[in-house]
């Protein structure tokens, strides 16, 4: 198998190599890439939308369709992992084990018995290593600027690099090292199953409910300058305004989808301690 | 000698793609193990991402964002002055999408180590042809 797979290999990098003399040259401004369509962005995005950064009006506006798609691709993807990896039945082990928080005192609980619901004891896995408390604090420092970034990558997307998969994979990331920081039942205490389930779906619906409002209002799907009448602006305002809504969308949908990808697949399906 | 020199600058950005994306399809295609076949799809991924954005750049040329926009409405736009938008959106949206297919890969790999305690391809096989 190697010898065939270096043979093939070898025969297309050559194919390639030889096909890529007739490629345009690196940097050139007369390429057939930036001279049909891109022009037509660049000079115009100003005048239709209103947005200086022409990569977020060209991904929610002028392809808008695509992006709505690529959206429900990832939504797809994580609702994949959930069904091939979660184990659905709660299979409770004969033996809980909680961890008093102060003094650090675990106690062992036999099926059948229960303790008084308090925030002294937290529950662990037979098999626990403590946090460590140097990065545990300093991941808690840390993820309140984290997330406050990852809000300003996603509002500020008109006027600088950012936007709705930017920001959202940031505010992934942050809940994401958490998980990581402490251990993963910290993180789905505070970002349960349920609410990123229901956030990745409402991510979409955001988006798709943009668009569906448009034809409401007798215009194209997904075509904002429908909405210069609710918003009480004119139509290129609106399509700014429609492009921020399409984006916090987005956001919701990514951020919620890396988290969930993560939590099941750190933990292969079972939500015990993860990595 | 000065051609072959300035067909080299021109060109060499397109060499260092296809032997990164021939790496990833080496990877896919000879290694046993399941998780290594991951990564090559993903080296293979990374080719793709960087042929796009360099097929973006324009000698000159800075980040599509426009300056002097609000409030200098008159302003005229040269599109030479900007790299073309249009890569950068396509693949802005791939990176995000190859992360969440990354995702599924990896949790086939999961199911499949646990049906069949082996990621390696031969293994798998042997024990799909007992069964």
């Amino acid at each position: 198998m190697r010898i065939i797979g270096l043979i093939i290999v070898v025969v297309t990098g050559a194919l390639l190599i030889y096909a890529a003399t007739d490629f345009p040259a690196w940097s050139d401004p007369a390429s057939p890439a930036s001279t049909y369509l891109s022009p037509y962005y660049i000079e115009k995005t100003m005048e239709e939308t209103s947005v200086p950064n022409i990569v977020t009006a060209v991904l929610a506006d002028y392809r808008g369709f695509d992006t709505m798609f690529e959206t429900t691709v990832i939504f797809s993807a994580g609702v994949v992992c959930f069904f091939l990896l979660r184990i659905p039945r709660r299979e409770e082990p004969e033996i809980r084990y909680y961890r008093h928080v102060l003094t650090g005192v675990t106690i062992q609980l036999k099926e059948g018995y229960k303790i008084p619901p308090s925030a002294d004891f937290e529950r662990i896995d037979a098999v626990w290593t403590p946090p460590d408390l140097i990065i545990k604090t300093g991941c808690r420092i840390l993820i309140p600027f984290i997330q406050l970034f990852a809000l300003y990558v996603i509002a500020h997307g008109h006027h600088s690099p950012g936007g709705g998969f930017q920001g959202g994979v940031i505010l992934g990331a942050s809940i994401i090292l958490l998980a990581i920081s402490h251990d993963l039942r910290t993180a789905v205490r505070r970002m349960s199953e349920k609410l990123i389930a229901i956030l990745c779906a409402v991510g979409v619906s955001i988006y798709a409910g943009t668009g569906a409002l448009c034809l409401l209002l007798k215009q194209n799907f997904l075509d904002y300058s429908a909405l210069a009448g609710v918003l009480h602006v004119d139509p290129i305002t609106a399509r700014s305004h429609g492009i921020l809504m399409v984006e916090i969308g987005v956001g919701i949908a990514v951020m919620a989808t890396m988290i969930w990808i993560y939590n099941n697949i750190s933990s292969a399906g079972r939500y015990r301690q993860g990595l | 000698m000065t051609d072959l020199i300035s067909t080299v600058v021109a060109k060499y950005n397109y060499w260092i793609y296809i032997t990164l994306m021939m790496i990833g399809l080496y990877a896919m295609i000879a290694k046993n193990n399941l998780v290594k076949k991951i990564v090559g799809m993903n080296i293979f991924q990374t080719a793709i991402i960087l042929f796009y954005v360099s097929i973006g750049v324009k000698k000159g040329g800075t980040i599509p964002i426009l300056e002097h926009a609000h409030g200098h409405e008159h302003h005229v736009v040269h599109a030479v002055d900007y790299i073309n938008p249009l890569p950068h959106v396509l693949m802005l949206t791939a990176i995000v999408v190859g992360v969440a297919t990354l995702g599924v890969a990896l949790a086939l790999a999961i199911r499949i180590y646990n049906n069949y305690n082996t990621l390696e391809e031969d293994e798998i096989l042997t024990q799909v042809r007992e069964k």
